[in-house]
């Protein structure tokens, strides 16, 4: 039995708490660092379990920048009860392949009952998946946009969920559960040289029985191109009320309009989707479809 | 009687403050260890008289009181010994002891007046009743060595008067002899030869400088932080034994004479820093303890009393506050003016860069800054390849144009991304154009310099900043390099040649003064009559001891320079220096309206400045107040078509080089 501890609602707890990280790029320089998503999913990994946090990146070993940019994460590990150094267990991976596999193989060797992580990546494919992929690989729960975790025991964890315009959503998840934390989350704390230096990086190779390829085959024939920022849409509100503005102003794009669907097959559920992202002309009408527009 | 006695008093002084001296030395040692060069010793007393004094100095009244106290006292007591002590009662040597013991006499009564109404700067305590113990020794040992000349009865051997007598000459024994080696007020003298012969920065005294005559201002012969050592077990300071045992020495041989708390601009603005408490607080973490029994002024807004700590125990908080040591600006003010040549922000310095570098615990916006300085090479984040945006239509030379070399490379700093510096950077390049001076930039392949990193504790950041730089630097040809930025003249200058960067670099002050000399650019007569005043930056003047060129530069616009009175090597900071502006510790005041109120008392209507910092803290505050000008914006204002030697039209001229 470990001891109690009076400390914080969240301490001496039987999670076994995981942070997955990813390479960050900087949004000027490019050049690679903290992830800012995954940051505050250290930092909240930090506040749940202390120094007991793992942390984890499937990547490739040989990419001469990877330990500075993972030192980044490592160098959290300080201002904790215990003065231990972090951890990070790095599953060796090359480019084309799949990371989810590998992730899901050392989360369920290393036990792990909460998973946190960053909503996307901010290179590679960054389709925010991974989460979802891994949840359904391993049969787990998933919450995203989380923006803290309130309370935490060894079979369920109470968190917040943002929601536009500064709501909250509370969510009661049963454990073990991927957690995908949003920017709103608390800041990460900074980096510091010192322990980033001492932390450890362990290679973590035998996860999948020689051979067994995990080629990402998804992506083979894909057409990759820049991302570009979207235009905000600009909505005048010619409301003589200040909230009303105020709030029309605040509002995040996917705040109004739409529509709540429910009770649909997955098929129509799909086929609606398809529909809006047509409308939005975010995936081109051609297809197999007879109308091209291009 | 007193025959016998005498020589047990003064022998017995002698054993216990030897054995508490041995102890003291034990307490330094707890340091980390470089090897005791005990040769060093013998530079003790040319630095003592020389480099030591040269400071004293300042304050004549003091200099003089010490001398003879001082002086008085170290012949009092070597007679004593020789005459009380091992018995050569000589009249002659008596005669002497008299003198000596009468000169420390007089030394001591402006001690003592001086301490009727001691001014805020001086701690009370031990040292207000060191002013009286010196009355008891030289008293007692006049008065017990009239005997030996004959004056008085010889009768005074017994009775009651001669047991008044040694009891009060072992007061005085117990303050002069036993309380030096066992921490009293004299101490000082005890720690302090030692701190002289065994100096972290042998480049501040004459004896290891090779031109001696070059400035009387000794303090920015040796400036440079030191590097550290990133492989090191821990990074900077954490506890008191972390600090090089020359350090700490240092630390002991403090007088509590206030002088650092008198100029430091953060306790003036009421920020919680006063550079002798902290010194003192050094010794209490020395030798473990609280800092109840300090009795001079605390850090503003911080009680006395309330701390403590050990020599393993770590500084912050328990010993001192982390806003302590982030309120400094790293002006050098007081390293400057202290009688001790104590070194105050080494000091501050290692302690941030253990909160930086092993706590992680920057402020915040200091934090933010380095963060930036990772990604992007400059503090604010911003694009690199941007820093040249404000001279799109000056077609600026590029030094990878030109790989046969140039004369001048031009280090724009962070300024360049500053619009207010901006303005003085056109104006630079136009002063340079009418000069003909063959110039060229790094553009974009430029980053910051990392002074601010550095200051701010990170010296892992700055590290690799320095080797980047020097990296870039190495790669082109040029002769010399020019900055209008103080921070990076010191850092290229000073701090990237232990990092193998061996630069000329001139601020732009001194090449403009230059470009005068050589008679390359004209100026008109100021229009109207003006008082102008000049505000020295701490990190070219005090840092580096630049204090002459930007007054010529003046001198050449035809301005009258109304000095403040607190100018040349007693600047007061602008507050901008080492991180401040960033941690933005709060206090009272803001140390730019302090500084600005330093101008309006010169009447002047335009202050010239020469760093951006500078221009930029003290834009900061509030109309009305005087104009804020860089001397690169007054001369280029005034500059006037046709030099003699290089015909320079205007400043869109390009093909300046040849
Ligand atoms: S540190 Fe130097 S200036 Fe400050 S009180 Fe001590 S001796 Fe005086
Ligand atoms: S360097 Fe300047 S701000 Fe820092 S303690 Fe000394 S006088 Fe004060």
């Amino acid at each position: 039995m470990p001891q109690p501890d009076a400390k914080g609602p969240s301490s001496q707890i039987e999670v076994k708490a995981v942070a997955l990280v990813s390479s960050g790029r900087h949004p000027v320089s490019g050049r690679p660092g903290r992830a800012r998503e995954d940051a505050r999913a250290v930092e909240m990994g930090l506040m749940l379990a202390g120094a007991d946090l793992s942390l984890v990146h499937a990547g490739d070993p040989e990419d001469a920048l990877l330990r500075e940019c993972l030192e980044g994460y490592l160098g959290m590990f300080h201002g904790l009860d215990d003065s231990r150094d972090g951890t990070l267990s790095l599953l060796p991976m090359g480019a084309e392949e799949d990371a989810v596999p590998l992730l899901a193989a050392w989360l369920e060797r290393t036990g792990a009952t909460i998973t946190l992580t960053g909503q996307r990546a901010e290179c590679g494919e960054g389709s925010g998946m991974v989460g979802y992929l891994l949840a359904e690989q391993l049969g787990w729960a998933i919450a995203t946009g989380v923006a803290a975790i309130e309370r935490c025991d060894a079979q369920s964890v109470t968190v917040l969920q943002a929601l536009p315009q500064g709501q909250r959503r509370r969510l009661e998840i049963q454990l073990p559960c991927v957690i995908a934390v949003d920017s709103v989350a608390e800041a990460p704390r900074q980096s510091a040289f010192g322990p980033a230096r001492r932390g450890r990086i362990e290679t973590v190779d035998d996860l999948l029985p020689a051979g067994e390829a995990c080629l990402d085959v998804a992506n083979v024939d894909w057409q990759w191109q820049p991302a570009r920022a979207r235009p905000k849409r600009l909505k005048v509100v010619k409301s003589t009320n200040a909230r009303d503005r105020f709030k029309a102003a605040a509002a995040k794009s996917s705040a109004s309009g739409g529509q709540v669907l429910t009770d649909l097959s997955p098929e129509e559920a799909a086929e609606k989707l398809i529909d809006y992202l047509r409308a939005e002309k975010i995936i081109a009408d051609s297809g197999q479809s007879s109308a091209p527009d291009t | 009687m007193l025959q016998t006695l005498l020589p047990i008093l003064i022998f017995a002084a002698l054993a216990l403050g030897a054995v508490g001296a041995f102890r003291r030395i034990r307490l330094w040692r707890q340091g980390q260890r470089t090897p005791m060069v005990w040769r060093r010793l013998v530079l003790m007393p040319k630095r003592y008289l020389n480099d030591l004094h040269h400071v004293v100095a300042r304050d004549k009244a003091i200099a003089h009181t010490h001398v003879a106290t001082a002086g008085g006292y170290v012949a009092a007591m070597a007679l004593a010994l020789v005459v009380h002590g091992f018995g050569w009662r000589n009249p002659m040597l008596g005669g002497l002891l008299l003198a000596a013991s009468l000169v420390m006499f007089i030394g001591t009564i402006a001690v003592n007046l001086r301490r009727v109404n001691p001014p805020p700067k001086l701690s009370k305590g031990p040292w207000q009743r060191l002013s009286k113990s010196l009355i008891a020794y030289s008293v007692s040992m006049f008065l017990i060595s009239l005997p030996l000349v004959g004056v008085a009865p010889t009768a005074l051997g017994g009775g009651v008067l001669a047991i008044v007598l040694a009891a009060v000459l072992v007061w005085g024994l117990l303050e002069m002899v036993v309380g030096m080696g066992w921490g009293g007020p004299m101490k000082h003298a005890f720690a302090g030869s030692f701190h002289l012969a065994f100096h972290r920065r042998p480049e501040r005294f004459d004896d290891n400088h090779a031109d001696v005559g070059h400035d009387v201002h000794r303090g920015s012969r040796s400036t440079a932080l030191f590097p550290l050592d990133l492989t090191a077990k821990t990074l900077g300071v954490e506890k008191p034994a972390d600090f090089q045992w020359e350090q700490l020495l240092g630390f002991d041989a403090c007088v509590q004479c206030g002088r650092c708390q008198n100029v430091c601009p953060a306790y003036a603005a009421g920020q919680p820093l006063n550079p002798k408490k902290l010194i003192q607080d050094m010794i209490v973490g020395m030798a473990g303890g609280s800092d109840a029994r300090y009795a001079g002024s605390g850090y503003p807004g911080i009680d006395v009393g309330k701390h403590h700590g050990g020599p393993s125990e770590p500084i912050v908080p328990q010993l001192v506050e982390a806003q302590t040591l982030w309120a400094c600006t790293t002006c050098r003010a007081c390293v400057e003016e202290c009688p001790m040549m104590i070194e105050h922000v080494d000091a501050i310095v290692d302690m941030r860069r253990f909160i930086t570098l092993e706590k992680g615990e920057t402020p915040e916006k200091g934090a933010a800054a380095l963060d930036n300085l990772i990604a992007t090479d400059n503090p604010g984040g911003l694009d690199n390849a941007s820093r040249l945006d404000w001279a799109a239509d000056l077609e600026m030379p590029r030094i990878k144009d030109r790989p046969e070399g140039v004369d001048v490379l031009l280090w724009l700093g962070d300024g360049a991304f500053d619009m207010r510096n901006q303005r003085t950077l056109r104006s630079l390049v136009k002063i340079l154009r009418a000069g003909g001076v063959d110039f060229a930039v790094l553009g974009d392949e430029e980053r910051d310099s990392g002074d601010v990193a550095r200051r701010l504790g990170d010296e892992a950041t700055f590290q690799r900043l320095a080797e980047r730089n020097i990296a870039t630097l190495a790669r082109y040809r040029f002769a010399r390099i020019v900055t209008a930025d103080p921070h990076s003249f010191h850092v290229l200058g000073r701090e990237y040649s232990a990092f193998g960067g061996d630069y000329r670099v001139l601020h732009h002050s001194t090449f403009i003064a230059e470009l005068f000399d050589g008679g390359r650019i004209n100026v008109a007569a100021p229009t109207q009559p003006e008082t102008v005043t000049y505000h020295d930056p701490c990190y070219l003047g005090r840092y580096n001891g630049e204090f002459a060129a930007p007054r010529q530069v003046l001198a050449a616009l035809g301005l009258e320079v109304a000095e403040m009175e607190r100018s040349g090597y007693r600047s007061r900071c602008c507050g901008g220096g080492g991180g401040a502006a960033l941690s933005d510790v709060p206090g009272r005041a803001r140390i730019p309206d302090m500084r600005m109120e330093d101008v309006r008392t010169t009447g002047a209507t335009t202050v010239a400045v020469a760093c951006p910092q500078c221009t930029a803290m003290l834009e900061g505050v509030v109309e009305p107040r005087p104009r804020i000008r860089d001397l690169a914006e007054m001369v280029a204002d005034a500059l006037v078509a046709t030099a003699p030697a290089a015909p320079a039209s205007s400043s869109t001229r390009e093909e300046e080089p040849a």
